[in-house]
């Protein structure tokens, strides 16, 4: 604490906390958004990849490209 | 499946199968080391550097500013680096890798230009004025905004991937061309700007914080990205034997756990 | 090789002269949007001046944009884009006579209508012959990199709102370099440095664009 008198003068920011702590704030927002976005991504593709492979059955491997995905639809 | 360059060579790293659970073992260290970075980074920023003594307190905003500013610009050409290469050496692999950078690139020019109009708003007077710096960022974030409305607008992955990576190389000639004529333009058009890095006194601390949040996000990115790989991996895959096992896996792991709680 | 290239040339003039209602269109369109901005702006001569370099340029790289998609878009349907890439002639050749053709039937339009456009905004009469020359070397260049992008966008849905946001970030340079070129002028300080950096973008696009294109088209038509 060599910077600051106290911890209110901290989040003050002499003054420029709205712009402090919003930069910080949005992009500490949009880091976990990320996170949390690619986190859902992996659990629906491992979802919907099983779902498919059990509906192809299992010689999906040899019969490359056969059988056509169910809904494709979370390419974010 | 035995293979004699194993052990030898990294490039046994470009077959998907053994990338997908390397990539699994690096993430989380790199995440670990994201956040002990930006704790050691912020501490730096906020307590350690000393007030800049024309701009005053709003300058720290530069700890977020400055690095993802660096980040984004690097990230469209390692995006382009590994287009080339999956171009050149037809590795599907390193088109994924492109393809899995290019959000967290938006990600961190989209940040810049937020805390650049949040930083410029004090300092100007106005959250935007069409500076060099921000001018040229914000055409950064068209590009990324291109590349990812186009890879995912074409249903075929083959065709994704390559219409992708001319795209990324495209812009990335044009990068340094877009760079220089927005300077240009601006110089003739008002003058030069104050600068956020060219703060009169830049104290080394200032300047050691930067860095480590500048590691930080890189470490950050590294990990993020290795994250999204591996699902475009296995979706890729998953045709193949290792993807199939590898599912089965997960399936038993999550079961388990399900069980439990 | 020449004969490729002067052949493709012919034919795509000769199908551009035969849906000449397009190139009107183009035309039109760039007229209308010139003449839009005084009824947004106010008709006031000085602002109208001070702005007339920049909105031509803007209204010339529009006009470019919403004609491009017709440059393969043709030949793609109909299965001659197949041929030609079937065939043993280097692509990037004819890809740079396509593209020659596209320019000389919708951007050499455009370059004539320009200072009628200007005079319209009350753009001062020694800046009109820097503006001809500054969109004669500046349109070639949006052709050449908005045919890339056309190439890539090649039969998408929505590929026309995605071929905008693909070229229009590559579009600035020449944006500023073509505008400032008239505003250097004008201000007296010469208009040399824009149109030496304007001829050097055109030789660059010239030798990257069409090797491009020739690649993207590759791999829409895979």
């Amino acid at each position: 604490m060599q910077q600051w008198e106290s911890w209110s003068a901290f989040w003050d920011m002499g003054g420029a906390a709205f712009y402090v702590w919003g930069s910080y704030g949005l992009a500490f927002a949009l880091i976990a958004l990320e996170l949390v976005l690619v986190f859902q991504r992996r659990k629906d593709t491992t979802r919907r990849l099983l779902r498919w492979r059990r509906a192809v059955g299992k010689d999906a491997g040899k019969r490359n490209g056969e059988g056509t995905m169910p809904a494709m639809e979370s390419e974010t | 499946m035995t293979n004699p360059e194993r052990g030898r060579s990294l490039l046994r790293f470009a077959a998907p199968q053994n990338f997908y659970p390397l990539a699994g073992r690096l993430a989380p260290w790199f995440a670990a080391s994201a956040v002990v970075l930006t704790a050691v980074g912020l501490w730096l920023g906020f307590f350690v550097a000393p007030t800049d003594a024309t701009q005053g307190q709003v300058y720290r905003v530069i700890f977020i500013h400055v690095p993802a500013a660096w980040m984004s610009m690097f990230i469209y050409l390692v995006m382009a680096f590994w287009s080339a290469v999956g171009l050149v050496m037809n590795t599907r692999l390193s088109f994924v890798m492109s393809q899995a950078l290019a959000p967290t690139g938006a990600m961190f020019c989209f940040v810049a230009l937020w805390t650049g109009a949040l930083w410029g708003k004090p300092t100007w007077g106005a959250y935007w004025v069409w500076d060099a710096r921000l001018t040229s960022q914000l055409l950064l974030l068209f590009l990324y905004f291109g590349f990812i409305a186009l890879t995912r607008a074409i249903e075929d992955p083959r065709r994704a991937d390559r219409a992708g990576a001319i795209i990324a190389l495209v812009g990335a000639v044009n990068v340094p061309i877009i760079y220089f004529s927005v300077q240009w333009w601006n110089t003739l058009h008002q003058g030069a700007s104050v600068s956020l890095t060219k703060a009169p006194s830049m104290a080394t601390t200032m300047l050691t914080g930067m860095l480590v949040m500048a590691l930080a996000s890189w470490a950050y990115t590294l990990a993020v990205v290795l994250w999204r790989v591996r699902p475009m991996i296995l979706e890729r895959e998953r045709h193949t034997e290792w993807v199939g096992a590898e599912l089965e896996r997960a399936a038993k792991l999550s079961q388990t756990a399900g069980g439990r709680a | 090789m020449l004969s490729t290239f002067l052949a493709v040339l012919r034919r795509d003039l000769l199908l551009a002269w035969r849906g000449r209602a397009d190139v009107l269109v183009t035309l039109a369109f760039f007229i209308i949007v010139v003449c839009l901005f005084p009824f947004g702006v106010g008709a006031e001569p000085n602002q109208l001046r001070a702005i007339a370099p920049g909105v031509l340029w803007v209204a010339a790289l529009l006009a470019c944009l919403l004609s491009l998609h017709r440059l393969f878009a043709q030949d793609y349907s109909d299965g001659t884009l197949e041929q030609l890439l079937l065939s043993s002639e280097p692509a990037a050749l004819w890809v740079m006579a396509k593209v020659l053709a596209f320019w000389l039937s919708t951007g050499l339009p455009v370059v004539a209508v320009a200072p009628a456009m200007g005079l319209l905004l009350d753009l001062e009469q020694g800046g009109l012959p820097v503006l001809i020359l500054s969109l004669l070397l500046g349109t070639p260049i949006l052709a050449l990199l908005g045919g890339v992008g056309a190439a890539l966008t090649l039969g998408l849905r929505g590929g026309g709102m995605l071929l905008a946001l693909l070229v229009l970030p590559l579009f600035v340079p020449v944006l500023i370099f073509g505008a400032g070129a008239v505003e250097a002028e004008l201000s007296g300080s010469g208009a040399a440095a824009h149109l030496l950096l304007l001829g050097g973008g055109l030789a660059g696009a010239l030798a990257l664009a069409p090797v491009a294109c020739a690649a993207a088209l590759r791999i829409s038509t895979d």
